[in-house]
C-alpha cells in the first residue's frame, strides 16, 4: 500500500482501460474500482502483487485468470467469479452465481455469502471458502484443494470427484456419483482451521470441529470398461441416474 | 445465448415509466443476442375489451376493410390502429375467434397477442432500434417483457423472436432451447392450440396457454411444464395480473432477480437490473433451477 491509490470509474471510462492499467501495474500499487454496474471481466488477468477493491457488484468472469494479487469485491459476482485462479486471493463480501472458481489451479477464493451451481468445477488447487451455501454439482469432477462451506450443499456435491476435498458444516442435499463421506482426522480439522481463518469474517467464527469431510471413493477415475457395472451401481448409489 | 428480462411494477410508482426502464434493461442486453428483439407491455386496459397485435411485415396491408370484415364475422365491434408494420385491433367481440380470424383470413399475417391487457411488438435487428421503432419508452403500464434473440433453434426472422404468445394475455419469453418441440407441438395442435412459426419457445408459449385454459392456475402450468418440457430454459412468463419464471433442473442459463418495495425485476444478467431506479437497495439473488416464482398484483 506504498503508493496512492488510484481510482477508476467505470460508470466513465472503460472497463479495458482499467483491465490495461492492472496488467501494467508494478507491486504493490492499489487500485479502487466504482461504478462496475454488473459490467463483464472486471479485474481479470492481474499478474502483479497489488490490491484491487471493487465497490459493487460484478458480471462474468469477475477477477478472472488471476495470479499474485488480492481483489475485494464489495457486492455479487455473476458466472465465473476468479475463474482459472492461478495465485493471490479474490474475496467477495456478497454471493456469486455458477462456477465460482472453476478451475482454479491455485490461491485463495472466499466468497462471504452463496455460490451457486458448480462451484469449484474442475477445480486444480485452489482453495475455495463459501461463507453460506452452494448449489447443485459443486465440486464436480473436482480434481485438487479444498472446497470448504459454512452452510449447506445443494444435490450431487462432488460428482465424479478426484482429489480434491469437500468439507461441509451444514447439511448436504446428495452425493454425485462416487462421492463418499470419509473420516474427519486431525490433519483434516487443522486444514478448515486454516482456511477459515484465511477467510476471516466471512467463516462467520464456524467451528473447525464442525465440518464433515467428503472425497472421491476413488471407483470411477481409473475407469476400465470392465467396471461399467460397479461404476453404474455406484452412480444410482450416489442418486447419480436421476438425469 | 439470448437476453431476456422482465420489469413488474408491484406500485404506481414507475408505471408511468415502464416502456423506459424496461428498454434501458432490453438496450442492456444487447450483445448477449443482436439479430432481433421484441417485447409485451401490460396495461390497465379497457373492461369488456379485447386488444389484439398483429404482425404484418413486408406486406401492404389496408388495415380498415379487413377490421369492417372482422366485425362483420364478430358482430360486434372492431377498431385498428396501425405502428409501422405491426397492427393493433380492439373489440369487445370475443378475442379468440378474432385472433384464428385474422390468422385464417390475411395472408401472410402473424398474431403476435390477444388479450384485454398486452400489446407486443417485435422485428429483426439490434434491440435498441426495435424498442425505437415500437416505442418502447412512452408506453406505461403494471409489467412488461422483452427479449434480444441469437438465434439457435430456428431461422433469423420476425416470426422467430420474442416474446411468444398464443393464450389471452399470457406470453413467455426464453433463453434456452427444447428439444421435444416438434412432438410437443404435434400433441397441443391435437388439443386445438394454433401455432404460426416452427419456434420452439412458441410450443412452450402454447403448452402454458393450453394448460390455463383447461383451468390451470400458472403456477400448476409451469409445475406440468417441468414434467413435460425437456431441454434448456430460463422462463419469464407475463399473466394478465402476474408475472412468473421458472429455470430448468440443470439451470445452465442465467438469470437473476431484483426486488424494491415498488418493483420485481429479472434479467439474463445484473448489469441490466443495475440500471433500475433503486437497484443498489434492492434485493438481488438467483433463482433456484426447478422452482416456481410468481407474482401478483391481486397479492
Amino acid at each position: 500500500m506504498s503508493a496512492a491509490v488510484r481510482t477508476f470509474d467505470l460508470a466513465e471510462s472503460a472497463r479495458r482501460k482499467l483491465n490495461q492499467a492492472l496488467h501494467e501495474a508494478a507491486d504493490g500499487e492499489s487500485f479502487e474500482v466504482i461504478n462496475p454496474r454488473g459490467a463483464h471481466a472486471v479485474a481479470c488477468g492481474i499478474t502483479a502483487d497489488i490490491d484491487v477493491v471493487v465497490r459493487g457488484s460484478v458480471g462474468y468472469y469477475g477477477a478472472g485468470m488471476h495470479q499474485r494479487g488480492r481483489v475485494l469485491i464489495e457486492g455479487n459476482a455473476s458466472t465465473g467469479l476468479a475463474e482459472n485462479i492461478m495465485s493471490g486471493e479474490v474475496r467477495i463480501t456478497g454471493n456469486a452465481t455458477m462456477s465460482a472458481g472453476a478451475t482454479g489451479c491455485g490461491g485463495l477464493l472466499v466468497v462471504g455469502g452463496n455460490a451457486g451451481a458448480r462451484c469449484g468445477i474442475s477445480m486444480k488447487g485452489v482453495d475455495i471458502v463459501v461463507g453460506g451455501n452452494v448449489g447443485h454439482m459443486s465440486a464436480f469432477m473436482a480434481q485438487a484443494g479444498n472446497l470448504v462451506i459454512c452452510g449447506d450443499a445443494a444435490a450431487d456435491l462432488g460428482d465424479s470427484i478426484y482429489e480434491a476435498q469437500i468439507f461441509v458444516r451444514g447439511e448436504v442435499e446428495s452425493l454425485g456419483a462416487d462421492c463418499v463421506e470419509k473420516e474427519m482426522r486431525p490433519e483434516h480439522v487443522e486444514t478448515v482451521a486454516g482456511l477459515l481463518a484465511a477467510a476471516g469474517e466471512a467463516a462467520h467464527g464456524a467451528d473447525p470441529g464442525d465440518f464433515r469431510r467428503y472425497g472421491s471413493a476413488r471407483r470411477l477415475y481409473n475407469f476400465t470398461i470392465d467396471d461399467v457395472d460397479a461404476a453404474q451401481a455406484a452412480g444410482r448409489a450416489a442418486g447419480g441416474d436421476r438425469r | 445465448m439470448c437476453g431476456i428480462v422482465g420489469l413488474f411494477c408491484k406500485t404506481e410508482t414507475h408505471r408511468h415509466e415502464l416502456g423506459r426502464l424496461t428498454e434501458v434493461m432490453l438496450a442492456e442486453m444487447g450483445d448477449r443476442g443482436p439479430d432481433s428483439a421484441g417485447f409485451a407491455v401490460y396495461d390497465a386496459g379497457v373492461p369488456g375489451r379485447t386488444r389484439i397485435t398483429v404482425l404484418a411485415e413486408g406486406l401492404k396491408v389496408d388495415w380498415g376493410p379487413v377490421a369492417a370484415a372482422l366485425e362483420a364475422t364478430l358482430g360486434a365491434e372492431v377498431t385498428v390502429a396501425a405502428v409501422h408494420d405491426h397492427a393493433v385491433f380492439s373489440t369487445d367481440g370475443d378475442g379468440r375467434s378474432a385472433r384464428q380470424w385474422i390468422i385464417d383470413n390475411v395472408a401472410g399475417a402473424t398474431v403476435l397477442a390477444q388479450g384485454n391487457k398486452i400489446e407486443m411488438f417485435k422485428a429483426v435487428g439490434y434491440p435498441d432500434l426495435v424498442a425505437e421503432r415500437y416505442d418502447l419508452a412512452s408506453r406505461t403500464g403494471t409489467h412488461a417483457l422483452a427479449h434480444t434473440r441469437m438465434a439457435t433453434e430456428s431461422a433469423v426472422t420476425t416470426n422467430g423472436s420474442h416474446p411468444f404468445s398464443t393464450g389471452s394475455d399470457t406470453c413467455l419469453v426464453h433463453n434456452g432451447s427444447l428439444s421435444n418441440h416438434n412432438r410437443l407441438r404435434r400433441q397441443l395442435a391435437g388439443h386445438g392450440e394454433s401455432f404460426q412459426t416452427e419456434n420452439d419457445s412458441e410450443v412452450a408459449a402454447g403448452y402454458l396457454a393450453w394448460r390455463m385454459r383447461s383451468g390451470d392456475s400458472i403456477s400448476e402450468a409451469l409445475e406440468g411444464a417441468l414434467g413435460d418440457l425437456d431441454g434448456f430454459y430460463t422462463f419469464a412468463i407475463g399473466v394478465a395480473d402476474g408475472f412468473a419464471i421458472l429455470r430448468d433442473p440443470i439451470a445452465c442459463k442465467p438469470a437473476v432477480v431484483a426486488e424494491t418495495d415498488h418493483w420485481v425485476a429479472m434479467s439474463s444478467e445484473y448489469r441490466a437490473i443495475a440500471r433500475l431506479p433503486g437497484a443498489l437497495d434492492a434485493e438481488v439473488w438467483e433463482p433456484e433451477p426447478a422452482r416456481i416464482y410468481t407474482w401478483s398484483l391481486a397479492a
